[in-house]
């Protein structure tokens, strides 16, 4: 295949997928510089093993590399970050009781709802941002994160838990 | 339906991935319950707000600018052919032969090579796995418990064989990341070093075999055999990889199929 040919049809199927890849690069990164850096080394990777994708979804197959890159450069930061930890099998303690209305105020302040998602460990984040943001089906974040269809529905509705939990105690900090 | 399985299932419920049978029954179950519609109804306030157009970062203007270029200057290194349809280089027919020798060079300064690319990935898979202390998913000695725990999460199933009598023993199994795919890794141990082997099955294109290469003081060897390739990254001392290596492939060659 020549490379005109692939950096071609490369710019035609992948290259749409520019602002999935870099909301996804976004909240992984939780910074924009990064997030652009990411997002560039990505699309670098799914050029040079293009001829690997065989068709199909293309929009999956770009941000399973988005994840990978993301993650190789999390890991190399860790450091200097801080989320709530990541606890797969958190059941949670009662919900203390909010009332729906309350959450309602509260889920409407964006800024706080944004700070809660971030506080999110990285791997329940990704699924909320995967599914609820880029409306991606369970079978593509499957896909995505390499996961069994049955982890994806776990840990969607572990995450929710512990979003609305981190939202009802800042709700708590500040009324 | 009882309450604690239907909120279990509310978020499955909401995405509208649920099977028709299960989504009546938790639909009938929300119309008699209180508490699960307010939980529910929490659920749809918290996704309606995250559907705010704000949470969602679109890429600036620029980035695509910047992809853009950097992937094409990509696909120019990685293929010679297109320096032939430039017209200059069919022009000056006298020039075309020393041309050739500098577009022969060009894979080499282009930026890294896939096959470079995956050599370092292997060298920071196998990194990764020492240090943030996710060495298996699957830690066993038993090659019998470590080959059947592959099944169905990876699309074909790995050769196994401990070689703890030859002094290697089989530490246990892992999904990994490689290559753009996932992959199987098998660890073994050679008294405090640890070896990754991982294993995928082999692109007929892919150019597999070659000689040690050394990456940040780890040594990387990768070869084919029956349709699969096998890639042994350690910091062990490059005698005792080759060993290793060759027992791992007459161990594999010997394996019923």
């Amino acid at each position: 295949m020549g490379g005109q040919d692939k950096l071609g049809r490369f710019e035609q199927t992948i290259l749409p997928h520019l602002d999935a890849a870099y909301n996804l690069a976004r909240w992984l990164t939780r910074n924009e510089q990064d997030a652009q850096d990411m997002v560039q080394e990505a699309f670098l990777r799914a050029f040079r093993f293009f001829d690997g994708f065989r068709g199909g979804d293309a929009r999956a197959w770009l941000l399973t590399t988005v994840r990978h890159t993301c993650y190789t450069w999390l890991e190399q930061n860790r450091r200097s970050r801080a989320t709530t930890s990541f606890d797969e099998e958190y059941h949670g303690v009662e919900e203390e009781g909010l009332n729906p209305s309350a959450l309602a105020i509260k889920s409407n302040d964006i800024a706080l709802l944004k700070e809660s998602l971030e506080e999110l460990p990285d791997e329940f984040r990704e699924v909320i941002v995967l599914r609820d943001l880029e409306e991606l089906s369970y079978k593509q974040i499957a896909e995505v994160i390499n996961a069994p269809l049955g982890t994806v529905m776990s840990r969607l509705a572990r995450a929710r838990g512990q979003l609305k939990r981190i939202l009802c105690s800042r709700f708590k900090e500040k009324p | 339906m009882d309450c604690v399985n239907v909120e279990t299932l509310l978020d499955t419920y909401l995405d509208r991935e649920l099977d028709a049978v299960r989504n009546l029954e938790i639909e009938a179950h929300l119309k008699g319950c209180a508490r699960c519609s307010e939980s529910f109804g929490d659920r749809q306030i918290i996704r309606h707000g995250l559907k705010t157009e704000s949470l969602y970062f679109k890429a600036p203007a620029d980035l695509q600018k910047r992809v853009q270029r950097s992937v094409r200057q990509a696909a120019r290194a990685e293929t010679p052919s297109y320096w032939f349809s430039l017209s200059w280089v069919k022009a000056a027919a006298p020039l075309a032969a020393a041309a050739l020798g500098v577009l022969l060079l060009i894979p080499f300064i282009g930026g890294p090579s896939s096959d470079e690319l995956l050599t370092q990935d292997i060298v920071a898979s196998h990194i990764r796995s020492l240090m943030v202390n996710h060495l298996a998913d699957v830690p066993s000695t038993d090659e019998h418990t470590v080959k059947p725990w592959f099944n169905g999460k990876i699309d074909f199933s790995p050769p196994v064989s401990d070689l703890a009598k030859e002094g290697f023993p089989l530490v246990g199994g892992r999904l990994d990341y490689l290559n753009n795919r996932p992959v199987a890794a098998l660890v073994y141990q050679r008294d405090t070093h640890v070896i990754n082997v991982f294993v995928w099955p082999s692109d007929k294109s892919a150019q597999v075999s070659g000689p040690i290469k050394t990456r940040q003081g780890y040594h990387v060897m990768r070869w084919a055999s029956a349709g699969v390739t096998f890639s042994v990254v350690s910091d062990l001392e490059t005698s005792q990889l080759e060993k290793f290596a060759g027992l791992l492939k007459s161990a594999v060659a010997t394996l019923p199929r």
